[in-house]
């Protein structure tokens, strides 16, 4: 195969069709559940009345959460997340309970026919009004309806602001979006034989929703597996929600001991899902006259709605991101997470910072402007650079710092300086306004410190030669397997054919944490490459030599000359009774963080990214047309070309959805939208040609000098067309999505 | 008798099920779950099949909709070997597969549009998909691989 194909190890089960989604798999004997949910966001249940949904011929059971045998509430980081809702109705999306039925058509009207009586309360909406002192408690147990607060303190505020020749105060607002994965959630369970319950579904993190499973049954981890079967995809979307739907399967299937399936419709999955936070941002920053930043004071206010989810994740990066990819000496920042009674916030691919970089990439060109610098002159001034200490006191020496060199690559390539004096900026005499702009970002990768970081992987090669490999990241589409195949293929010198990817299953390997915060391919990989070195060992103990070298389906002496056949190398380890077997774990160089300095080290590598765009605006209609987008992007090492690629397409366009089309405006804490004619993702008339460019710095601290991307790329695409749009009409829109008057 | 044919199959048609919707008849009774429902509302485009080579909306279909009529679903586009029709084979060489949810519609309604236009322009080609959405690819890769299926196609037929 040339360099040029693409490679997945799934593409001809997905494109013929054969693929088998969850909701794709039928058992016999298999039932069906539907959830029912209350008609207002906030309530106390005063009776739930099942015997006219019972009295439907079909109907088997109605399940509430006096019928769950373990935990009802359970959560990722606080355990609020009520599975079934008990006593309380905290948000729209809450479930009263489930109606399980021989079919599903009968299980919907069989939800209709539950009668609940609530004595209504009235919500709690807007994060601000949360705050307050005596406001209504979301969640009495936390205490407060502050969920969490992060912090940074660095420096002196009031010695930056004397040193400041020009301060500006801005406020931004960013709106809650849907992830809007095709496929709607759906769990398949069943009790086995065994006793285990064996869960297949559509979610992300297989471990997190073992946890799940195992509180809401009341049984030990080891009596649920977690197998991983095609998902349609998930953006962050698909961990505790698709977790939840998993547990409630899981329960019905408990109880009734029968094989029971939870598919959504798409109006359950956005009214229940989680959703990315909406921000409110208040920005004040002072600069010198030469342009250089010297303070930035910063307060954010996150709404996460009534559950906890991964409120303090999202919110612990945007304070660690929060002055952009800039070097700031003086830095005051408060970021809250608040319980309203909103439908929850919780991951979305960007996790904390498509917010942060909104406000950011809008308000050093703000500044930049009113000192009469460039657009690239402000940011080249502030940017960090080799060596550069971050906001959080971190000093960036570890790696390549490439920042510039992307800004300047995608500059280049879109022929930003001969085109940007084109610009309208609103000219009344012009036909079509014409607008060019960019936006830049640093990104921490993985985890960082927000959680404990390991993975391992599996290398089990057969008598044949073979290879079967598993790791502990989960397929959700992006091509993860594929991408381990070839890690694996490259460090066993063999031919990637000879590697499968095993099914995976929480039973088989240990945890290796959620496949989120872009961390697969580090981390998966990472561990790929310790396994691979480890399996290295069991071939030098098998041919009786301390150094060897393997290529080809070979294995070669430290001098260049071939010793055997990668075959015969195996034969000869069983033949010696040496396993070429090897587990192998990669752990996440080490992290820090003062959570009341908001100082440390804070990722132990960085991604950095410059992202452009060039449009044209209507004077009369204000429609937007897409003309152009360009995107570099430091990704370590291009693993799988391709599939890269597709990463940065589908970041890009995701980006020009959260800048132009989508919005999720909640009416008395319901999503108004209901599905996907009225909540608008980007088409492909929405979208011009675009252009991807790799960066390749390998990363010293990644066994396989790769780092992420899924997230870098849909991080900086809204600022840019936010620029961009500045540049055509004259006017900032310092609220997303832009709505262009 | 009713009958219809898919996949180049005939299939008879049975009175009580003229009524079911046309996506889960696919699905739940012929097994062919290649055809997939993301919306329920005839808009995401995942259960597109081609009735008589025109893209249609399986999900606001009844089976009384296919009486005599030629349907092709995902399941119908790989020859019987397993070999994969041009379009298939373009879309995996392209990247244009991500999590795959959106893929079987997508390859149907570019059958739909080869057919009638056997060398679309870019433009065209993404005209002729905009009922078919997307959450992962971008697109770009999509078109990257109708345009590579159109030019085999073509070059096929040249032959």
């Amino acid at each position: 195969m040339k360099n040029t194909t693409a490679f997945r190890n799934d593409a001809y089960a997905k494109v013929t069709g054969i693929a088998k989604y969850t909701d794709d798999y039928t058992m016999p004997g298999m039932l069906h559940a539907a959830p029912v949910y209350p008609n207002c966001a906030s309530a106390r249940i005063l009776k739930i009345n099942s015997s006219a949904a019972l009295a439907l011929p079909g109907v088997v059971a109605v399940f509430t959460a006096k019928d769950i045998p373990g935990s009802v509430k359970f959560g990722q980081i606080i355990r609020d997340y009520p599975t079934l809702a008990d006593g309380i109705v905290n948000t729209t999306g809450d479930v009263l309970a489930l109606v399980v039925a021989e079919t599903r058509e009968t299980a919907i009207r069989g939800a209709g026919l539950v009668n609940v009586e609530l004595e209504m309360h009235s919500a709690l909406l807007d994060p601000e009004e949360a705050l307050l002192p005596g406001a209504k408690l979301i969640n009495p147990e936390h205490g407060s309806n502050v969920c969490n607060k992060h912090q940074v303190r660095r420096g002196d505020i009031a010695a930056g602001e004397k040193e400041s020749d020009l301060i500006l105060e801005e406020t931004f607002t960013t709106s809650r979006i849907e992830h809007a994965y095709l496929e709607p959630e759906s769990s398949l369970c069943h009790l086995r034989p065994d006793g285990v319950m064996e869960v297949i579904g559509s979610m992300q993190h297989p471990f997190s929703t073992r946890r799940f499973v195992a509180s809401t049954l009341g049984v030990k981890l080891s009596e649920v597996e977690v197998k991983t079967v095609p998902m349609g995809g998930g953006f962050g979307g698909k961990d505790d929600t698709a977790a939840l739907v998993c547990a409630r399967a899981a329960l019905c299937a408990w109880l009734l001991k029968r094989p029971v399936k939870l598919t959504y419709t798409r109006e359950w999955s956005m009214r229940e899902s989680y959703k990315r936070h909406p921000y409110k941002l208040q920005y004040r920053m002072g600069l010198k006259k030469d342009g250089k930043i010297q303070f930035v004071k910063v307060r954010m206010v996150a709404d996460g709605g009534a559950y906890c989810s991964v409120t303090p994740w999202v919110t612990w990066r945007s304070t660690v991101q929060c002055c952009g990819a800039y070097e700031v000496p003086n830095v005051h920042c408060d970021v809250y997470g608040v319980y309203t009674n909103n439908p929850f916030s919780g991951a979305m691919r960007g996790f904390g910072s498509p917010q942060v970089n909104f406000a950011i990439e809008q308000l050093i060109e703000m500044a930049g402007e009113k000192l009469g610098l460039s657009e690239q002159e402000i940011r080249r001034i502030n940017m960090v650079k080799q060596g550069s200490t971050t906001i959080t006191g971190q000093v960036l020496d570890t790696h390549v710092v490439s920042l510039s060199q992307a800004m300047d690559t995608v500059l280049k390539e879109i022929d930003y300086d001969k085109k940007r004096p084109r610009c309208s900026f609103g000219n009344p005499l012009a036909e079509e306004w014409y607008g060019i702009g960019f936006a830049i970002s640093y990104r921490g990768m993985s985890l960082g410190a927000e959680g404990v970081d390991f993975n391992s992987a599996i290398i089990n090669v057969q008598p044949d030669g073979s290879v079967l490999i598993e790791t502990g990241v989960h397929e959700n589409g992006q091509g993860s397997e594929s991408a381990m195949i070839l890690i694996a293929a490259e460090h066993l010198g063999i031919d990637k054919s000879l590697i499968r990817y095993r099914m995976a299953s929480t039973s088989n390997i240990p945890d290796g944490g959620t496949t989120v915060a872009s961390r697969g391919t580090i981390l998966g990989g990472g561990a790929i490459v310790k396994a691979a070195e480890i399996l290295r060992e069991r071939l030098c103990e098998a041919l009786g030599e301390t150094e060897i070298s393997l290529k080809d389906n070979s294995i070669y002496n430290s001098e260049g000359k071939k010793l055997m056949s990668w075959f015969e190398a195996i034969k000869l380890c069983y033949a010696k009774q040496i396993y070429p077997y090897a587990f192998g774990v990669f752990q996440a160089p080490k992290v820090s963080w003062d959570e009341d300095t908001g100082q440390g080290n804070a990722y132990f590598t960085w991604v950095y990214a410059c992202q452009a765009v060039e449009l044209s605006v209507n004077p009369k209609t204000k429609k937007v047309t897409l003309l152009n987008m360009v995107a570099a992007h430091d990704v370590g090492k291009a693993i799988n070309p391709e599939m890269l690629k597709g990463q940065f397409y589908g970041g890009m366009a995701m980006g020009t959805g959260y800048a132009l089309l989508e919005d999720l405006p909640v009416e008395k804490g319901m999503v108004k939208p209901t599905n996907l004619h009225t909540y608008r993702i980007a088409r492909a008339t929405d979208l011009p040609e675009m252009k991807a460019i790799f960066i390749e710095h390998p990363d010293p601290l990644t066994p396989s000098g790769a780092k992420g991307i899924g997230e870098p790329t849909n991080e900086i695409m809204a600022p840019a067309i936010a620029n961009a749009i500045y540049r055509a009409t004259g006017i900032r829109y310092k609220d997303q999505p832009l709505r262009i008057k | 008798m009713m009958k219809t044919t898919i996949n180049g199959k005939l299939v008879t048609l049975q009175e009580e099920l003229l009524d079911k919707n046309l996506v889960q008849y696919l699905r739940e009774d012929l097994g062919l779950t290649g055809t997939k429902i993301g919306c329920d509302i005839g808009v995401c485009g995942t259960c597109t099949v081609l009735i008589d080579m025109l893209p249609q909306r399986s999900c606001k279909l009844k089976v009384k909709d296919i009486i005599d009529k030629q349907v092709i679903t995902i399941e119908g586009m790989a020859a019987p070997d397993g070999t994969l029709h041009p379009i298939q084979q373009a879309f995996v060489d392209c990247g244009a597969i991500q999590c795959g949810f959106c893929t079987p519609g997508m390859v149907l309604s570019t059958y739909a549009l080869l057919y009638k236009n056997p060398q679309p322009s870019r433009e065209e080609i993404r005209k002729a998909l905009q009922a078919n959405l997307c959450r992962c690819t971008g697109y770009q890769q999509i078109v990257d691989a109708v345009v590579k299926a159109s030019k085999q196609m073509h070059h096929k037929t040249l032959e």
